[in-house]
């Protein structure tokens, strides 16, 4: 074959990566002592499809390992062995080994043998041990070969694992006797399954006999070449298991009639020697555990001693360690070696197509419609043009926003990794945490869903450490023992809204203005508002975990999760009430690429603000003005004082009016405060494509972006949030330099 | 002045320059007049040559800073040279032209426009032509000159574009600068 696998290796990736996440997410379900045999099914089918592929683009190392996984899962599905919870915890190690051999083969790096290998001898010693215990009796050669891979080199667990046919299979003479009876359905051929290469792998397990049966063959003038009306009758001789017979009828399974049984033979005197046999090899099995549990002590102590953070975190260490930081920052250092080979893609919905194709049509038709009007334009066709027209910008305007849901991604796709995190994490804190999930089908930009992970990961990780308490202290506070932790998504106007609620003991508001006062961010006499203190723990340089509690010594800043969360214009913020929990809530535009916006006007500059971020504007009576010291002005609204901020002062330009009476102000909500914004003018509405002014330039304070306004103008987006800093800092300086006093006089 | 004189000293080295012209080590430049002085700047950094049109100002930015323009849907910052050179700026007319500029960043390519008199010429320069700018003393910072040439007679001061406009990342805006 001459055709380049690598044009779908991406397509693999994709693939097994989402198998994976299947993998966990039923792995997580199973956890209940009742095993749910369509859940196992699943999980099974997610690893057959990946050791598929994987075999067929030569990954062999992925293959061979999931076929180890697979081996077990597949006892565990016919209910020839109990799933027990250790069981489960091999599972997700493997499926995090398995993603981390994938993304080792993706970005091109080596692919790391140690972890699989534990893995794989920790699968072998389950499908031993228990086999050697109950089954004995019947035990025949497959059970010893595969101890005896256990026990003997890696090179021949490879080959056991590797090969499908069981090469490892080949200790014990004789072998079994099978009768299968096999009726494929008349529709069977059609799925693009062929039994001659069925036929052909049997007779490559042992010897083999086939016998067809003829019978329902329809006459020559009704047979159609399409079906199938052929059974077959096969025997079949040789070291075989049913494992093995099955898994040749694996992808026929459910179209065709499948009867395999065996067919007992005198095998006495060969099961006694087996036994003796296995006796031996158990025994050094116990051995080699011994000294694996032993490295794996000393390893655990190693990572006890060097820490998450310690700089030279050796990457193989951690990735076998328990301790999902490590391991997370071992993965975004191989990540960030392998950065050239990614290729981002985006999964797209069919009906998201359908509905673009659609749109496309009818744009099509309309274009069609005006450029016959132009033909040969009259006065007369003008309500026509102007028909054709709005057609137009409505078609476009569908086109746009179903263009943007492309890129749109149930929230999902983030919340999916907590469960597994909450699990790992109870574990290793002796917390019990239950997860609720609230909205995961709420919509977000692929670009922002990306950004957001690693922040609420690092605020989940902080609730779990120091808001929830352990279950005794849960007890002795009148609380239910398992602690509860609320993911929740929500649209609100034109943001998404996360939260993450926990119902632990909230922060401790003493302890957080004690260390920021020892940490010299706040002076000691100043007083603050319990939501002052709140902002604190968002301060850089104020490393809540270790200070305020020491229960895992892991400070790494909630200023980085604040910024992140800045960068895509978002907001953070906490309400905390003690002995209760406390909420983080995450505000985020929905997405990127295109504002509603509002255009006004100062003097000769025209600036854009967020539609959404402004909740009136009105003509003010002077009157409603007043001074506050310092020469900050407050306008009486109701029952509010709102700051003003003359947007002509903080940006420098000529205004049509200095007096407040001659101008609007605009009412805006930013960070959930209220603040007045003096312009000359409102002008149009209108969606604006966001464009970066960093790009070629660099970030300016009050200003969020820039977009092209109709006539080609470059347009500023104004930033709210930073206006009102930029007002205060001025108002502030003014305040302490006094060789300002022009400029004073004139705010 | 200083400067002058003392490329007007190495003259010489104009009759080198016909004999390179062509040679395999020369660089172009695209050289254009400010304040009756000519600059060159390496061509090959150059985009495009436009005429002047009205930027939209940003707020508080450097007032060499003229604002940014809308190139064909990508923002791109205007700076006056005059004034980033603190020479005296004069009003825009007709005839005051932009030149887009590639600037190489951090690997990362960014586009700016520089307000400029009017366009020159287009020299080839073989290396043995450049002279290292002379030390200036502390007033005027050679931090962006890449060197000088002289040709027919005339000095011609080469700009190191990366060093010339990365180097807005420096905020000047100090309250009295930006009022």
């Amino acid at each position: 074959m001459s055709i380049d696998l690598s044009q779908f290796h991406q397509v693999f990736f994709e693939e097994s990566f989402e198998g994976l996440d299947a993998m966990e997410s039923n792995l997580l379900e199973l956890e209940c002592e009742t095993v749910d045999s369509e859940v196992i099914n699943t999980i099974f089918r997610a690893a057959h499809s990946i050791k598929g592929g994987s075999g067929t683009f030569g990954f062999t190392e992925i293959a061979e390992f999931t076929h180890i996984l697979e081996t077990l899962l597949d006892e565990i599905r016919e209910g020839s062995r109990n799933l027990t919870v250790d069981m489960v915890d091999l599972f997700l190690q493997s499926v995090d080994c398995l993603r981390e051999m994938m993304q080792q083969i993706q970005d091109g790096t080596e692919v790391e043998k140690d972890t699989p290998k534990e893995l794989a001898q920790a699968f072998e010693k389950y499908l031993n041990s228990e086999n050697s215990e109950n089954n004995v009796s019947d035990s025949s050669g497959t059970r010893v070969g595969d101890a005896s891979s256990t026990v003997g080199s890696e090179a021949e667990a490879r080959t056991e694992a590797g090969d499908t046919n069981g090469a490892g299979v080949v200790v014990a003479p004789g072998g079994r006797r099978w009768e299968i009876k096999f009726r494929p359905n008349v529709d069977m051929l059609r799925t693009g399954n062929e039994p001659a290469r069925m036929f052909r792998e049997l007779d490559s397990l042992g010897h083999y006999h086939c016998k067809v049966d003829t019978s329902q063959l329809s006459k020559f003038s009704a047979l159609e070449p399409e079906s199938s009306f052929l059974a077959w009758n096969i025997s079949l001789s040789g070291d075989v298991s049913r494992e093995q017979i099955e898994e040749v009828f694996e992808w026929v399974a459910d179209d065709c009639e499948l009867l395999i049984e065996e067919i007992q033979s005198e095998e006495a005197g060969i099961v006694a020697v087996d036994e003796s046999k296995v006796d031996e090899l158990k025994i050094d099995e116990l051995k080699i555990d011994e000294r694996k549990v032993e490295s794996n002590e000393s390893k655990v102590a190693e990572i006890g001693a060097t820490e998450a953070r310690s700089a030279e975190t050796n990457v193989t260490d951690a990735a076998e360690s328990d301790d999902p930081d490590t391991k997370q920052e071992a993965i975004k250092a191989k990540k960030e070696s392998g950065k050239a080979k990614e290729n981002s893609s985006i999964r797209v919905g069919t009906e998201k197509i359908d509905s673009l194709v659609n749109l496309v049509g009818e744009l099509v038709i309309t274009q069609s419609m005006l450029s016959q009007i132009g033909e040969d334009f009259t006065v007369e066709d003008l309500s026509r043009l102007k028909e054709g027209l709005g057609q137009l910008e409505h078609n476009t305007r569908d086109l746009q926003e179903s263009v943007l849901r492309i890129r749109m991604l149930p929230i999902n796709f983030t919340f999916s990794r907590f469960p597994r995190l909450i699990r790992d994490l109870s574990r290793q804190l002796d917390k019990k945490v239950e997860l609720k999930i609230i909205g995961e089908e709420t919509e977000l930009d692929k670009t922002v869903m990306e950004k957001i992970g690693d922040p609420i990961v690092h605020l989940v990780r902080n609730s779990m450490d120091h808001g929830l308490e352990s279950p005794e202290v849960r007890l002795a506070a009148g609380k239910d023992e398992t602690g509860l932790l609320t993911l929740s998504a929500y649209h609100q106007g034109g943001n998404i809204v996360i939260q993450v609620k926990d119902d632990g003991a909230g922060l401790n508001k003493e302890r957080i203005l004690q260390k920021a006062v020892e940490n010299g961010l706040v002076g000691e006499k100043e007083t603050l508002s319990a939501e002052q203190i709140n902002d604190l723990v968002f301060r850089p340089g104020f490393s809540t975990a270790s200070e305020i509690t020491d229960v895992s010594g892991r400070g790494v800043g909630m200023d980085v999760v604040r910024r992140n969360i800045q960068e895509l214009n978002g907001t953070v913020e906490v309400v905390s009430e003690e002995g209760k929990g406390c909420v983080f809530t995450i505000r985020l535009p929905l997405t990127l690429a295109i504002l509603d916006g509002q255009l006004i006007r100062v003097g000769d500059c025209t600036y854009i603000l967020p539609l959404v971020s402004i909740i009136e504007s009105l003509q003010v009576e002077p009157e409603l003005v007043s001074h506050v010291a310092g020469g900050c002005e407050v306008l009486s609204l109701r029952d509010e004082y709102i700051p003003i901020v003359n947007l002509w002062d903080t940006f420098k330009v000529e205004p049509d009016s200095k007096s407040i009476e001659d101008s609007i102000l605009i009412v805006l909500e930013s960070e959930n405060h209220k603040v007045g914004l003096v312009v000359d003018e409102l002008m149009a509405q209108q969606q604006v494509v966001i464009k970066s002014m960093e790009t070629n330039y660099e970030r300016v304070g009050g200003v969020s972006g820039a977009t092209i306004l109709g006539d080609g103008r470059v347009s500023l987006i104004l930033d709210i949030v930073g206006i009102v800093k930029m007002a205060g800092t001025q108002a502030s300086e003014r305040g302490k330099v006094l060789d300002f006093p022009s400029k004073h006089k004139a705010a | 002045m200083e400067s002058k004189e003392e490329a007007v000293t190495e003259s010489a080295d104009h009759s080198m320059m016909m004999n390179d012209d062509g040679a395999v080590d020369t660089e172009q430049y695209l050289t254009f007049i400010m304040a009756d002085e000519e600059y060159g700047v390496d061509i090959l950094s150059v985009q495009e040559i436009r005429g002047w049109e009205t930027a939209t100002p940003i707020p508080n930015a450097p007032t060499h800073v003229k604002g940014v323009i809308n190139l064909r849907g990508t923002i791109v910052p205007i700076v006056d040279l005059r004034q980033r050179f603190g020479i005296a700026s004069t009003d825009y007319g007709p005839l005051t032209v932009v030149i887009v500029l590639k600037v190489e960043k951090d690997h990362k390519e960014r586009v700016m426009g520089i307000v400029v008199d009017a366009v020159s010429d287009v020299y080839s320069l073989s290396a043995g032509m450049m002279k290292d700018a002379p030390d200036l003393g502390e007033k005027v910072s050679t931090r962006f000159l890449k060197g000088l040439a002289t040709i027919d007679k005339k000095m011609v001061i080469l700009l190191d574009i990366n060093e010339l406009l990365s180097n807005d990342e420096i905020p000047e805006m100090s309250p009295t600068e930006a009022a």
